[in-house]
């Protein structure tokens, strides 16, 4: 009988095309996205007369630069980032890559439009030029992010040099309480094993909870791997992948969906595999989380309350966390719930799903907010999907911006939404370090309840209890 | 690539953990051409504040490290995203070397793409050599990729752990693409076997 084996183990095994003499094995890369930034890779590529090698397996779609009023060239901040657009357009075309370009309402976040529409499936090797790829690993893809150089390596040969990660499976128990979502999971995760506990490993998601998590919900998880850490993160597929994936645009069909899922269902872990490293959180533990520092792993339930540095013992650390209080202008003790909030932002590759707008929608239908907040679908079918069930009216109606056109947006704050200087922010993307947002930003990371529960009323409030004062 | 052998300069302490990549390089400066201005974006909101004037308190702002070209940081140097133009700013500024206790993996990753070399030490080490630069500001750290250890200050040698295969790449300077291209044989193979019995992507 063969060896048990982890699910990232068969991923790796049936992708090493040789390992060399120091061990690092060439994986064979089954999916590639490219976006605006991918213009030093092509560079890269082209400075060196070389062309990409499988554009069949490569795809380019803009997000991190592209307006969300609309897709017109006058939506743009300016010519430079209309030019990016162009120049990826532009790459593509000259390789014969497959692009969606602004035009294509199948364009979206990559994370967000990847897994819509099929292209990311089980069993495959993933990879783009954006730290946030792990997001696809939420169906069962070994899938991680890359730099300028090894992009421009696998457009070249589809294939990169790795060393084997170590495995890591977060185990995630039974049932989790009302009000908790897939983002409270994932900040719960950050929090307990820390922003580098994964450092070097490959995690796989697991337990009973993960395992009654949608797969839109796995993805949010899947994402922040990244905050831990981890190389990847992955969830086994199961039959609500196989559901998720059934007659997506790129998903295989008839003979070759029979033939698909049966190799599928034979990737998750085997019972006797063991990992490297194993921890186990019990879900009904968790509480809504708000980030009150300047990194994921800053994290507390909503009832709690900003920590003291007096309590430190450690200078060093104490001084660390003097200087996050001061960036973030905060109170040591101050009830995370009496933190007043100026703006709100519903959207990144984390959480602008349809799920996360419908619930941030059924909180505020009805209500007005106080405060601004803007709310940035993933993808185009998902603004159109939207719209056909009425969450932009009720989002009007709220007072709340919902922007017509998909894109990263207020999460890196690169195509002209950003977060003011001093400005604090209840946002449901998925980092809050210094300036992320934008110079001075005061970013703190929710989900998209907590950050629709902010809207209406100006400050942190624990969802659990709103409207039942 | 520029090959890395031996590296001696003014080591500068960051003492902090979790130096992401937007405080390496902020995001805004991303879709910048690689020019002869990318050296200026490096540690920037660290170094200079909204009103264009120097931070005092930042290390590199100090008359002692100002020419510090290594730099000794703590934990997670390099965590956050996969933008290499982190890498290529310490790289174009000169910094050849970071020494901490651990990297966010693509950081490391990258490094190794540009002549860039990250070493992991223990936090004792690396506590060690956070108390001698603080002694002696503007001291030299020498990092040896040949021997496979860094020089202290103090003249002691610490040795470092490195992946074979990217050390031989960094001593030698070689292009990944080029070193994978020799594979080509075995790419084809693969692709032709992969493609039996996974034929529907």
């Amino acid at each position: 009988m063969d060896r048990p084996r982890t699910m990232f183990e068969k991923i790796w095994d049936s992708h090493v095309i040789t390992t060399n003499e120091a061990g690092q094995s060439l994986l064979f890369i089954d999916r590639h996205y490219c976006h605006e930034l991918s213009f030093h890779a092509f560079n890269m590529l082209h400075g060196n007369d070389r062309s990409v090698r499988r554009p069949d397996r490569t795809f380019a779609i803009p997000d991190h630069y592209t307006p969300t009023t609309g897709l017109a060239d006058s939506d743009f901040t300016d010519q430079d980032r209309r030019d990016l657009v162009s120049n990826l357009a532009n790459n593509a075309a000259r390789n014969g890559v497959t692009m969606f370009g602004l035009e294509d309402d199948r364009r979206g976040i990559i994370h967000v439009m990847g897994p819509e529409q099929g292209l990311t499936q089980p069993g495959m090797v993933v990879v783009c030029g954006d730290s946030h790829t792990a997001t696809h690993g939420a169906l069962g893809a070994f899938a991680f992010g890359i730099g300028a150089s090894d992009v421009s390596h696998v457009l070249a040969t589809q294939t990169l040099w790795q060393p084997r990660p170590k495995s890591m499976r977060v185990s995630v128990s039974g049932t989790r309480p009302n009000g908790v979502t897939a983002k409270d999971i994932i900040l719960g995760i950050i929090g307990h094993i820390g922003a580098a506990g994964g450092t070097g490993h490959a995690i796989e998601y697991a337990g009973s909870c993960i395992r009654a998590l949608s797969v839109d919900e796995r993805l949010t998880v899947c994402n922040m791997s990244i905050e831990a850490g981890a190389r990847t993160g992955m969830v086994a597929p199961d039959e609500a992948t196989y559901a998720y994936l059934k007659d997506r645009p790129f998903a295989p069909v008839g003979a070759d969906w029979d033939k698909a899922k049966s190799y599928w269902e034979n990737l998750p872990s085997d019972d006797e595999a063991s990992f490297d490293k194993d921890v186990t959180i019990d879900a009904a533990g968790l509480a809504p989380m708000v980030t009150w520092g300047t990194s994921p792993e800053d994290v507390l339930p909503i009832t709690g309350s900003v920590p003291d540095p007096a309590d430190e013992v450690n200078p060093a650390r104490r001084e660390a966390l003097d200087r996050k209080l001061s960036y973030m202008g905060l109170q040591p003790l101050t009830p995370l719930s009496e933190i007043a909030v100026d703006r709100v932002f519903i959207g990144s590759c984390t959480n602008s799903r349809i799920d996360d707008i419908r619930t941030a929608a059924d909180i505020v239908k009805g209500k007005k907010a106080k405060i601004p907040a803007m709310v940035v679908p993933g993808s185009g079918l998902i603004r159109i999907q939207a719209e056909a069930e009425g969450l932009d009216r009720i989002f009007a109606d709220a007072g709340i911006d919902w922007r017509p056109a998909a894109g990263c947006s207020m999460c890196i704050g690169v195509n002209g939404d950003f977060v003011a200087p001093g400005e604090r922010c209840a946002s449901t993307s998925n980092r809050n370090f210094e300036g992320r947002q934008g110079r001075g930003a005061r970013t703190h990371l929710v989900s998209p309840a907590m950050a629709a529960a902010a809207a209406l009323t100006g400050h942190f409030t624990d969802v659990r209890k709103l409207g039942r004062s | 690539m520029q090959p890395f052998t031996k590296f001696t300069a003014i080591a500068a302490p960051m003492d902090r953990d979790n130096i992401d990549t937007d405080q390496i390089i902020p995001a805004r400066y991303l879709m910048m051409p690689r020019d002869k201005r990318y050296k200026s974006y490096v540690f920037r909101d660290l170094r200079i504040d909204s009103d264009d004037q120097e931070i005092d308190s930042f290390v590199l702002n100090q008359p002692a490290f100002r020419d510090a070209r290594i730099v000794v940081a703590r934990h997670n140097f390099g965590c956050g995203s996969s933008r290499e133009g982190a890498v290529f700013t310490l790289s174009d500024a000169g910094f050849r070397s970071i020494i901490a206790t651990s990297f966010g993996d693509i950081f490391y990753n990258n490094s190794f793409n540009n002549g860039v070399l990250p070493v992991v030490l223990p936090a004792d080490i690396i506590d060690g050599l956070h108390g001698q630069l603080a002694a002696n500001p503007g001291t030299e750290i020498t990092v040896d990729l040949e021997a496979q250890n860094i020089i202290a200050p103090d003249g002691t040698a610490h040795p470092f752990d490195i992946d074979p295969h990217r050390r031989h790449r960094l001593l030698n300077g070689l292009d990944a693409v080029g070193y994978t291209l020799q594979f080509q044989a075995d790419i084809e193979a693969f692709e032709a076997e992969y493609q039996n019995h996974v034929n529907w992507h």
